[in-house]
């Protein structure tokens, strides 16, 4: 049994799994019974002054039998007082002393503001702040949420405002909504937070109804931009993770937030860089008891790949994100059709003919018609390999001795 | 075992036939099939289940590729959930439930997917119970069956010293010698047993547990009851059912009159040269026994096998889909006709029957092998006199709610105690009879995995 406990800026949790600011942490019952389950860490839905939502507010998109692949919202923060978010808060910590409980807020743009809320939260007995600076709806268009998170000189700012009377670790939780993830990380940073946290939801309009006309979700007749979540969003989510990752001058723990559902999603974003995970659609989906299989397979994760503790994967794959003018340019795979696994589909085929280089003919062999990859033709870009439906069929295999390595980088610079 | 004394098919096509039913899935199609589950909660299937394994969670494990954790979750709730894989009806218990039957018609394939991640941790030698800290206490198991083994399996884990007596030379009990070969090899019911051995239990083959006054066998080891109870803090009966039952007719001593169990015993061994099968085969009953004796009948060979049971078909006891399977094979029914006598010179070469729908007409069927399954029997004596417990009026050992007999100190799980189910129940008895143990020899309830 792999040490799953962590300690994320301060903040010490049982295991890296917490569950993001979102309707599974409304309450502090919710809250308790997810600890139950074994989550090991909690961030309270965003505090702040109590919000009107509207009904209905959840739309979502499938993929084949798989029902919300990506989800979308346009709830805004808790419509509960601070008051009783607080109380609820106490009670929760006094019950459960190991498990993180961090508390999500988010106030209007005034420093006496920040510094009120911060105070009483700490006085909760929580064990960390996540500012909310990421909500894409409803609150950026009151000068909030994302409206903060987009500006980099507000995050600076507000983060600053924060630390002054912050006594427990601060996590800036950074909205997708930009170009560029490191400016508004290092506005965080150099505010003086002790960790980010990201993604938050994209900017996002999941569809219309094209017999109605209204745009999905139907709010009386009408619909608005919401924010995109779920399995969809992991690979934006990974991005931005490893980008701040890998930048040399923000040193601080990341916690990964985005499509998170298994045990492999999350090994994902700690390879990446993350030092703790947050969940939210993936539990609205299916509960808090995914957390058991998250938990186990880690477990058995670690203990295959010989980990004693799970903080030694933290970042491993992070020095093998780089600038794409870093890439080997003489690295050279080619696609290759295993027979005895083909199953004759030809989407290889047609995929490589009308989709990428024409590098496939049709040979016979033991009376059957086969794809085969013409190895001079093929530009190794993967297409094949990805769309077949026949697992190990098609393996990319390497024709370069790895010998002569050069980078687009070396070559402009020996120009 | 007589019959003819050859079959009449070759090795190769006898393979053929007994291919497994539900064959070991690819990677490919487990992963595919496991994303077709819907996760459910408090799952439909799950309380189908008799031992109640976490279904959507086994299968999600297998979606999110922790196949070590997907066959923990099925051992937990059931030691012989390898077994159970391939030899469960499932129709009517975890499939037939399954909500993709009311969406798509096609529930997902609970049975295969049970088997895919159990093959995974036999292949791999990964053990995934774990032997209880000893807590200085034993426990005696009568018999190596699903009950016993189920037992032993949740006692080692609570830290008992189990030791299990089998008077057969394998254990595993039916599990071993009775399953049809269709659906299970002999191997997956060893290496299951391995399991529990792993557990640190110790299984004494060719052991008898006996009567003081009983001639003990040459070749087994004969214990008397009593010892047990001196040896152990507490003994555990899961014997299971006793012979097949007899037709109580003329001729059937006859040579090609044999006993159902006996003949799929002999199958068991893949001897194919040496087991007798004849080429105009009856046999005698309608419950499942019947049903696997008719159709390995079949499959070895004999050109043509007739099932014959005295009352209608809806009263067969055998279940539809194990009835479907003899009808493809191309058993030949007989309704309402109740065997009379058995004729023949030396061997056997007719069966006559009289029908019981109200004709009261004979009937003669030729045939040179009668194969007899028409259930077993109750191992009353061995219950009252040998271990001491009451039994009911079918022979049945009486147990209360914690699986304690009417003898303070002796509890009973598995078919002895149901009378005749299925494996997986047996299991659950088995499951059951551990927490009763362990509520009285530790005085803690403890809520295994899929107890209620
Ligand atoms: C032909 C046949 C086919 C079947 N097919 C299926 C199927 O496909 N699916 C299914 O779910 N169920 C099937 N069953 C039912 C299933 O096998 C039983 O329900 C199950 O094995 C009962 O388990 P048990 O542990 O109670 O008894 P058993 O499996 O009968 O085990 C009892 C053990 O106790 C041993 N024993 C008995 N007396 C003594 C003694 N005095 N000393 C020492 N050892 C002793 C026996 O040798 C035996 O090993 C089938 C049964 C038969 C007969
Ligand atoms: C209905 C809903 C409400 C949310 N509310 C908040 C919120 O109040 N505060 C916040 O910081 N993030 C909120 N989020 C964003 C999530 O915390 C999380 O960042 C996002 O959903 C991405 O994670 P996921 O892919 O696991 O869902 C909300 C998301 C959803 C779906
Ligand atoms: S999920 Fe619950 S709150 Fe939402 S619409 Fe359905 S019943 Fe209402
Ligand atoms: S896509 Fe895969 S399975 Fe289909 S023809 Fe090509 S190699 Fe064969
Ligand atoms: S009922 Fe069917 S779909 Fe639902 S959890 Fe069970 S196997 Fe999966």
């Amino acid at each position: 049994m792999a040490d799953l406990s962590i300690n994320f800026a301060g903040i010490r949790s049982p295991n890296p799994f917490w569950l993001a600011s979102a309707p599974p942490t409304n309450l502090g019952s919710m809250v308790e019974r997810a600890f139950d389950a074994g989550w090991g860490g909690a961030v309270w839905k965003t505090i702040g002054a109590p919000a009107v939502n509207v009904s209905s507010r959840l739309a979502s998109i499938d993929s084949g039998a798989l029902r919300m692949a990506g989800l979308n919202n346009i709830e805004l923060i808790s419509d509960r007082s601070v008051e009783v978010n607080l109380k609820e808060i106490y009670a929760c910590k006094k019950k459960y002393p190991d498990n993180a409980v961090i508390v999500s807020l988010m106030v209007e743009s005034n420093r006496e503001a920040w510094h009120d809320i911060v105070k009483r939260t700490q006085d909760s007995g929580a064990d960390g702040l996540e500012l909310n600076f990421g909500c894409p709806h409803g609150m950026s268009e009151r000068g909030m949420g994302s409206a903060m998170g987009q500006v980099p000189e507000y995050t600076r700012m507000v983060t600053e405002w924060v630390m002054e009377a912050a006594e427990i670790p601060v996590i800036v939780k950074l909205t997708p909504n930009v170009t560029d993830i490191i400016p508004p990380a290092l506005a965080a940073f150099r505010g003086g937070t002790n960790a980010i946290s990201l993604i938050n939801t994209i900017n996002s309009l999941m569809g219309v109804d094209i017999d109605t006309f209204i745009p999905h979700p139907n709010v009386n007749g009408k619909a608005a931009h919401g924010g995109y979540c779920g399995p969809a969003v992991k690979p934006i989510a990974l991005n931005m993770v490893a980008e701040i990752a890998r930048n040399e001058t923000i040193n601080v723990p990341i916690s990964g937030i985005g499509g998170i559902a298994t045990w492999r999603d999350a090994v994902e974003f700690m390879l990446l860089g993350a030092g703790s995970v947050q969940v939210c659609t993936a539990v609205m989906h299916y509960g808090y008891r995914i957390v058991e299989d998250m938990i186990d397979g880690l477990n058995n994760y670690l203990d295959e790949k010989g980990f004693a503790s799970v903080n030694d994967i933290i970042g491993l794959s992070v020095p093998r994100v780089v600038d794409w003018s870093d890439l080997d340019l003489n690295y050279k795979v080619v696609a290759n059709v295993d027979e005895e696994k083909c199953v004759q589909c030809n989407l290889c085929y047609v995929a490589c003919e009308d989709g990428a280089h024409q590098s496939f003919e049709f040979v016979e062999s033991n009376g059957k018609r086969y794809p085969r990859v013409i190895e001079e033709e093929c530009v190794g870009c993967n297409l094949c390999s990805l769309i077949c439906p026949s697992p190990g069929a098609i393996t990319m295999q390497r024709r370069d001795d790895g010998t002569n390595s050069r980078t687009w980088r070396e070559l402009e610079e020996n120009k | 075992m007589s019959g003819t004394d050859r079959n009449h098919l070759d090795t190769a096509t006898i393979e053929e036939n007994f291919a497994e039913i539900n064959p070991a899935m690819t990677f490919a199609e487990a992963a595919a099939e496991a994303h077709r589950c819907l996760y459910c909660y408090d799952a439909p299937c799950m309380q189908a289940c008799p031992t109640h394994i976490d279904v959507p969670s086994f299968i999600r494990k297998i979606a999110t590729e922790n196949l070590k954790g997907s066959a923990r979750v099925i051992f937990e709730a059931n030691p012989i959930g390898a077994t159970c894989a391939r030899v469960c009806p499932v129709e009517v218990l975890c499939e037939g439930a399954c909500v993709e039957k009311t969406l798509l018609q096609r529930p997902i394939e609970i049975g295969r997917l049970q088997r895919h991640a159990t093959d995974h941790v036999f292949k791999n030698n990964i053990s995934v119970l774990k032997r209880g800290e000893p807590n200085g206490m034993s426990v005696g198991i009568i018999g190596s069956g699903p009950a016993g083994l189920s037992g032993a399996a949740y006692l080692a884990q609570l830290g008992y010293d189990v030791t299990i007596y089998e008077r057969k030379e394998m254990a595993g009990g039916l599990n071993t010698y009775a399953m049809a070969e269709y659906k299970i090899r002999q191997q997956t019911s060893l290496e299951e047993v391995g399991l529990v051995e792993a557990l640190g239990v110790n299984i004494r083959v060719n052991t008898e547990i006996i009567r003081p006054d009983a001639e003990s066998d040459e070749a087994k080891e004969g214990i008397v009851f009593d010892r047990l109870l001196q040896d152990h803090n507490t003994v555990l009966i899961a014997v299971g059912l006793g012979q097949t039952n007899r037709l109580n007719i003329p001729g059937e001593s006859l040579k090609g009159v044999n006993d159902a169990l006996a003949f799929i015993e002999q199958i068991k061994t893949r001897e194919w040269d040496s087991i007798s099968v004849g080429k105009n085969v009856v046999v005698i009953g309608a419950g499942n026994t019947a049903i696997d004796a008719a159709t390995q009948a079949k499959r070895l060979g004999a050109e043509k096998v007739t099932l014959i049971y005295r009352r209608t078909e809806k009263d067969a006891p055998a279940y539809d889909y194990e009835m479907e399977i003899a009808r493809l094979d191309g058993v030949e029914f007989v309704w309402q006709a109740a065997p009379a006598e058995i004729i023949g010179n030396g061997s056997v070469s007719l069966l006559r029957c009289v029908k019981t729908d109200g004709s009261g007409e004979s009937l003669d069927i030729a045939c040179d092998q009668v194969i007899k399954a028409i259930g077993q029997s109750r191992m009353t004596e061995f219950f009252t006199e040998t271990c001491g417990v009451n039994t009911d009026e079918h022979g049945r050992v009486i147990v209360d709610e914690m699986m304690m007999t009417t003898r303070p100190e002796v509890f009973a799980a598995g078919d002895c105690v149901s009378g005749g189910a299925d494996a997986v129940d047996a299991a659950q008895l088995g499951k059951k009879a551990a927490a009763g143990i362990h509520n009285h020899l530790a005085g803690v309830y403890v809520d295994l995995p899929g107890l209620y």
